[in-house]
Order: structure tokens, then sequence, then C-alpha cells
């Protein structure tokens, strides 16, 4: 940072102008507006269809509401990203993504390509359509301030290594929600795997370059901390860079290109079909 | 069926396992819109049990199947949950009982003991990290906190939308956290005692047959005052009741000993 004495600040009109000279830098992690501008839009995207372009700080937060049928894309550019993850129903937040259900109806604990992160209420907030990564978790959570603090020695949010939770808490609470309302969460890029007597082993990311992309089937708050796994085997608070760009394209719908997802596997097709039913009723 | 557990501790509770929900047909028969079976057989062997630790009982209630059940064991207290009938899910949340914002966390008990089963030792740990309880005595080999609750909702997924009236214990849940001004937003990723849910090498997951048996035990010691929160589950449509919903007893005991959590 510049020291003081390199600001001209002792009265409005100066303190105004030195506001305004500080515009128009760049940093390694912003959000790109309009989002058509980021420096970063994926090859196979128009650039004019994006809707959220951003790269997320190492130990810092996003969120945003994103309509229903949005692709939205995460990207690990150095292969320390860890998206903790959080998805509501933008109408009625009660309804949030359930861990749970996510891992059990479908059969399967680990989050890939066709996986849908379902509510509780029986329905898909958003499907993962690509994964480049395989490596991702839905048992662990994200870290709390007390694992941060026995980990690294602090976990102040204002410090160098808060804690998901905390970020959470934080980016609920600007779409009017409380603590009560982070639940178990889902991450991105750094994965765990279960031994038979039920022990995690760590398996990390799997290198730099990666993307997982999911679409909206509702209308969604998402909620993104990015902050090293709770199970990082590294002593240092490691986390890199997470970009994420956004777009419309159709939900997945029978009548859409999407049909494969649809009709995967009957308790999904069911899934879609009560996120239909809803968003037919709601006149969405 | 009639079963009055004689016990001069024990609140008079008598469990009446009868369809609860009927309607009359066309021609005059009495139909129950509840699963055959969504209560014990007569004759399932059932197995009463006591508390696993030593110590004068302060609270000791059963709880019908299907049902849900509250309570709220002191810090350095002993609840001992009995699976009477053997195989019988009973789906569990914990709240700090003074502040339910703190609440029990799947993610973070599995997290801090690196691994994905409850066995005895385990700490069942808040959203913040911190004890709630712990897991001092545990009569089968592993208990579950993956597969979660089952609901209206999830068992149309699962089974299709015919049972869409069939209890849950998302809706016990509701039910008994609404006595303690718990809502939609309180219901989170739970334990499931008494439960089978193994994850397989290639990530496959799934509610299996269980390992219980009619008797065995769990002992759980509270860290603080924690709210625990019951469904005793009544799931027809997998085996995680043995297709035989059958009653937990609920023990709190002030415990004759200290026991130290093993983690």
């Amino acid at each position: 940072m510049a020291p003081a004495a390199d600001h001209s600040t002792d009265t409005v009109l100066n303190a105004r102008a030195d506001a305004r000279a500080q515009g128009g830098q760049v940093s390694d992690w912003m959000p790109y507006l309009p989002a058509s501008t980021s420096p970063f839009c994926p090859e196979d995207v128009d650039a004019a269809s994006l809707t959220w372009a951003e790269t997320v700080a190492p130990g810092s937060y996003t969120h945003k509401v994103l309509a229903r049928g949005t692709r939205f894309r995460l990207e690990d550019p150095t292969g320390e990203a860890c998206a903790h993850t959080l998805v509501y129903n933008a109408l009625e937040p009660t309804e949030r993504l359930n861990v749970a259900d996510t891992q059990k109806i479908p059969w399967q604990a680990y989050l890939g390509t066709g996986h849908p992160l379902l509510s509780g209420d029986g329905r898909v907030l958003a499907t993962i359509v690509g994964d480049t990564s395989g490596r991702h978790d839905a048992f662990c959570g994200t870290s709390t301030a007390a694992w941060n603090a026995l980990r690294y020695g602090t976990a102040l949010p204002e410090g160098p290594a808060p804690a998901g939770r905390d970020l959470f808490v934080k980016a609920a609470a600007k779409h009017g929600l409380g603590p009560a309302d982070v639940p178990p969460s889902v991450s991105f890029f750094q994965g765990v795997r279960v031994a038979e007597d039920g022990s995690f082993d760590w398996v990390g990311s799997s290198g730099a370059g990666t993307s997982v992309e999911l679409v909206a089937e509702l209308p969604l708050i998402v909620l993104i901390a990015n902050v090293p796994h709770p199970r990082d085997p590294r002593p240092e608070y490691i986390v890199g860079p997470l970009r994420v760009h956004a777009w419309r394209t159709p939900e997945t719908n029978p009548t859409t290109q999407a049909d494969e997802r649809f009709d995967a596997a009957p308790e999904v097709r069911r899934a879609y079909l009560n996120t239909l039913d809803y968003a037919e009723a709601r006149g969405l | 069926m009639t079963t009055t557990i004689n016990n001069p501790v024990m609140r008079p509770v008598t469990t009446v396992p009868v369809p609860v929900t009927t309607y009359l047909t066309p021609d005059g028969q009495l139909v129950s819109s509840v699963p055959v079976g969504a209560s014990y057989a007569d004759g399932s062997p059932l197995e009463w049990g006591g508390p696993l630790v030593p110590g004068a009982v302060v609270l000791d209630e059963q709880v019908a199947p299907r049902a849900s059940w509250s309570g709220v064991v002191r810090a350095g207290q002993v609840l001992t949950i009995v699976d009477v009938g053997g195989n019988q899910s009973g789906d569990c949340l914990l709240y700090n009982a003074h502040d339910t914002d703190e609440r029990y966390s799947a993610p973070d008990t599995l997290a801090w003991q690196d691994n994905a089963y409850i066995r005895t030792g385990t700490v069942l740990r808040s959203n913040h990290g911190r004890a709630l309880m712990t897991v001092i005595e545990n009569e089968i080999d592993r208990q579950d906190t993956i597969g979660g609750a089952c609901s209206r909702e999830s068992n149309t997924l699962r089974y299709g939308h015919h049972v869409m009236y069939h209890h849950g214990c998302r809706e016990n849940f509701l039910t008994e956290g609404a006595k303690h001004g718990l809502g939609m937003r309180d219901i989170v990723s739970n334990i499931n005692w008494f439960m089978n849910v193994p994850v397989e090498e290639d990530g496959a997951l799934g509610i299996v047959d269980g390992m219980s048996a009619p008797g065995k035990r769990v002992a759980l010691r509270a860290e603080i005052d924690t709210l625990v929160l019951i469904s005793n589950c009544p799931q027809m449509n997998n085996p995680c009741n043995d297709f035989n919903p059958t009653p937990l007893r609920m023990i709190v005991s002030e415990p004759d000993v200290d026991y130290e959590a093993d983690a």
C-alpha cells in the first residue's frame, strides 16, 4: 500500500480525486464487470452470454443469485483451489443442499459428472454436467474456526486463515440467512476416498487447470468459500484462486438436449420430475 | 398386541401397534393408509435391556414404533439407547440445549476423527467443532451418520410417488423440533443409530441389512447440556428397520464413575 504521504486528502474534493484515481486498477482476484469483459472467458463460451465472471481470492468467498438454467463453471487454475459450495432455492431458501440425500439417492458417495445436488425436498437444485478434476468431497464439509485454530494457530475472519464456515455465515447473511441456515456443504477440487475401515484417504487435487460445471435447475442462491479442505494434510494454510464463469442455458428437461441426464437413473428422473413440477406450478 | 413396561422409574407408556389412519372402502371395509406391517409383528423378539453405565436413572422412556422423542441430557449424564427389537434405526439430531444454532454436524464429526463411521470413542461434534456428546459404549460394529433421514419427499425419489403419504423421519423431526422452536432450517444431516450404510471402494453407498440385534445398545455421554431429537424410523421400503419397526428405549443416567473420552 502507498504510504499516506502519497495521498492528498485534506479536503473533500482532494479526497474524492484521490479515491477516484484508484479506479481502473487490476488485481489477481476480482469480479469482472460486465461479465462479458472477463479476461478468462472459457474458449467454448460466448463472452457476450456471460452473466458472472470472477476470480475468487484464496481464503475468501463469493455468492450470487442465479436464474434457473444458468450454467456455472468453476475452474482451478493453480490446482490449489477448494470450492466449498452451498446452494439454496432462491425462492424458498429453507430448501437447500442436503448432502445426505445427495449421496444416498444416487447410491454414490463421490461427486462427478451427472451427479445431482439434491435438496431435502426431493428436488434437484443443480446438476454436475462437467468435471475434469474428479477430486471432490461430500463427507468432510468445510473448516470451522475451532479446526483452523488447531491446525494453523489462527482462524480470525480478518486474518490469514479464515474458516470456511465463518465465510459461509457472512455470505449467507448477505441473503438474509442466519448461521442456522448454513448446513453441511460439498467441496470441489480437493478429494478424499473412504478406506475399508472408514478412514479417509487424502487424494487432494488432480492438478492445475481442471474445472467442474453445474446447471442451476431452479433459481439458486450459490455460496462459495474458497479455503483449504479440512483434511488437507499440509501444515500451511494453502489455497489457490478460484475462477467462476456463468452463462444461461436451458435447464434439465425431457424436451431439451439434456435427455440423457433426465433418464440417467430412476431416482434422478423422479427428482427432475419433482423439480419440473415445482417450477411449472410456480410459473417459472 | 400391547406392551407395557413395568419399571417404577419409567413414565408409564403403552405401545399400541395398530394403524392410525383408516378409511372406509365402498364395500364397507376399514382400510389403513399406513403401510401394512408399519409396526412390529406379533412374536417379534423384544429385549428391553437396561442402562449401559452404572448410576442413578433419571429418565427412562420408550419410543413407540414410528414415533418421535426429545429430551435434554445434562452435561455429564449418559444417554443409553436400546435397540429393543433389533436393527431399528434411531434417527438422531443433537443441539446445544441453550443455543440451538449450535447443532450436530456430521461433516465436522467425521473430519475431526478422519473416519466415515461412528464407533466407540467418536466425539459427536457441533457445527462449531465442539464436542456435544461422546460415544462411550457401543455394542455394534459401527453406527451411521452418512445415510441421512427418510422423508416423504426423498421417498418419492427412492421408491416412487406412490409412497408420498408414508410417514418419514423428517416429518418426525419437524413434529418434535417444533416443540423446541426448531424448523426446516434446523434439520441437518443426522445420525442413524443401529443403521448400516457401507461405503464401497468405488463410492457405492447405501442402506443395507443391519448389524444390530434385539437389546443392542449405544451410550452417549453429554459434554454440554444437549437437546436430543429422535425419530424412531417408520421406513417400510428399505432394510433400515428390518421391515419391522420396533420400539426404542431411552435411558438417562447419572453415572457413578467419570468416563474419559477415548478421542
